[in-house]
């Protein structure tokens, strides 16, 4: 397959940025996105051209690392599908394909198409664990979880933290993110001891990252490789309004 | 920080603000339509001249209307500065490339449709609040109906009336089941309802208004 290669180069965090357009040939369709990318450096590498950075780690789709937009679409054109686990096949021959990095105040463009995205570390570090030693792990079945609750902790525990629904949202709000990891953890008897204070501090981290607010747009779901539903913003909500009406004073 | 402060200024704190003021404006918008409805009836304004005597009148209906004023303003400061804030964490670079996906032309829009809506509302009250309360209709040099009658009689007036109604259809098609979703009322039973009654409500409220004018303007 021949393709056009439309890319965002950029030497660093204070660099202007621009694209470059790279004709490539040879690409198979079984290739993943990012293949054809490693294809493409190879040239660039042959021709001692400096090759095109970019974020990548598990190419399972477990780590969400691999960010980038493509042809207008966080991690390209596939529903719930990741950048690694695209392939050459999901596009046409002779297609020009126009890549960029996430667009958000709170992801700067480290180099090309690789973004700082610590601002969910972050977030994370704010309160998205279980601060007990738990010692040797307990019998599974010690603490009994109605299906449907653990079906739902489950679904939010999915994200992967890559940054598509932020790079898609037109406020750049992080809240699909942050109600994920906040459902995950909310709705299990292991972290409802410290749900209060969890959603009030992730909040907090959320609000001083600079990520916008959510205006209930449904853009984030509709691009977010594993599928987040808009129902744990709602339960965000309501969890954070709860708790900062009911929490004992600091 | 006092936590109420604190809350009221986080991002869900803010959205909090626009929701309430958004409902209490939406229970606003039905109260007045069902008001306005009398203009229809064919009794020369009778029953309509009689309701706004009462309406001027009734303390209760004063005390709602300051708080109504209040929300109004509210619900435009905050979404303007929503909206900034919105656009500033976005960082000013945009994407070269981007497809369109599931948010509807409405959701995009919530600010730019409000703000029409805001310089409707300032016509508008220009135009008959204040003639009501200290314009010729407080002085009693025209009847209420009357003063409603002439006005949409001309034609742009009229249209201008009906126009800024699409805008409200526009922005209660994404605003009133957002306005759940913000307070956290989301419930696998009850939100179809919800978005089933926003999507009623956001075309037979605007509708009812438009009728109105053109009632007049063509009857
Ligand atoms: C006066 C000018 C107005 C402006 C500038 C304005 C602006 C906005 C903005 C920026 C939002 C937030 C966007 C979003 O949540 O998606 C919003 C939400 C909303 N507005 Fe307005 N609006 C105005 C008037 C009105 C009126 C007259 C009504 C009601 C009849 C109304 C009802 C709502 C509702 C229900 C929401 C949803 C709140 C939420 O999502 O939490 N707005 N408005
Ligand atoms: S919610 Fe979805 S899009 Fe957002 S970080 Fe998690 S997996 Fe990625
Ligand atoms: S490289 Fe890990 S999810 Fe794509």
């Amino acid at each position: 397959m021949k393709f056009t290669i439309k890319v965002w180069r950029q030497n660093g965090p204070k660099d202007k940025g621009r694209f470059e357009t790279y004709p490539l040939d040879g690409i198979d369709d079984d290739m993943s996105f990012l293949e054809m990318i490693d294809v493409l450096n190879q040239n660039l590498l042959t021709e001692k051209k400096d090759p095109v950075t970019f974020d990548h780690d598990c190419r399972e789709g477990i780590c969400g690392m691999c960010s980038m937009y493509i042809n207008g679409t966080p991690h390209g054109p596939e529903k719930a599908t990741t950048t690694c686990q695209l392939h050459m096949r999901s596009f046409k021959d002779g297609d020009t394909i126009t890549i960029e990095p996430w667009r958000a105040k709170a992801f700067p463009v480290i180099k090309d198409l690789m973004v700082d995205r610590s601002a969910f570390d972050r977030i994370i570090q704010a309160g998205g664990y279980i601060s007990i030693n738990t010692g040797n792990a307990i019998d599974a079945n010690a603490i009994p979880i109605e299906k449907d609750l653990s079906n739902e902790a489950m679904n939010a525990a999915v994200c992967i933290g890559c940054g598509a629904c932020v790079a898609s949202c037109k406020n750049s709000s992080a809240m699909l993110f942050l109600s994920a990891k906040v459902s995950h953890l909310n709705l299990l008897p292991q972290g409802k001891a410290e749900a209060k204070r969890r959603v009030n501090s992730m909040m907090k981290a959320h609000d001083s990252e600079g990520f916008g607010a959510c205006t209930n747009t449904g853009a984030c779901h509709a691009v977010c490789p594993k599928e987040i539903s808009l129902t744990n913003i709602a339960r965000l909500n309501r969890e954070y309004i709860g708790a900062s009406l009911t929490s004992e004073k600091e | 920080m006092n936590w109420i402060t604190e809350f009221f200024t986080s991002t869900i704190g803010k959205k909090v603000i626009m929701s309430l003021t958004g409902l209490f404006l939406c229970l606003f918008l039905l109260i007045h339509l069902v008001g306005n409805l009398q203009l229809l009836l064919n009794d020369g304004g009778a029953a309509f001249n009689a309701y706004s005597e009462m309406m001027s009148k009734n303390p209760f209906i004063k005390a709602v209307s300051f708080i109504l004023y209040f929300s109004i303003l509210l619900h435009t400061v905050r979404g303007i500065l929503l909206w900034q804030q919105n656009r500033a964490a976005r960082g000013g670079v945009g994407y070269a490339v981007k497809k369109a996906n599931d948010a509807s032309f409405a959701s995009r829009n919530m600010a730019l449709l409000g703000s029409l809506m805001f310089i409707f509302i300032a016509i508008h009250m220009a135009q008959f609040w204040y003639q009501f309360k200290f314009g010729d209709v407080a002085s009693g040099s025209i009847a209420p109906y009357d003063k409603i009658a002439t006005a949409f009689e001309v034609p742009w007036i009229a249209i201008l009336y009906v126009v800024a109604q699409i805008a409200i259809a526009f922005h209660l098609w994404h605003g009133f089941q957002s306005a759940f979703q913000t307070l956290g009322l989301n419930h696998s039973k009850y939100t179809p309802m919800v978005k089933g009654l926003g999507y009623v409500f956001s075309i037979l409220v605007p509708l009812g208004f438009a009728i109105i004018p053109l009632k007049f303007l063509l009857g």
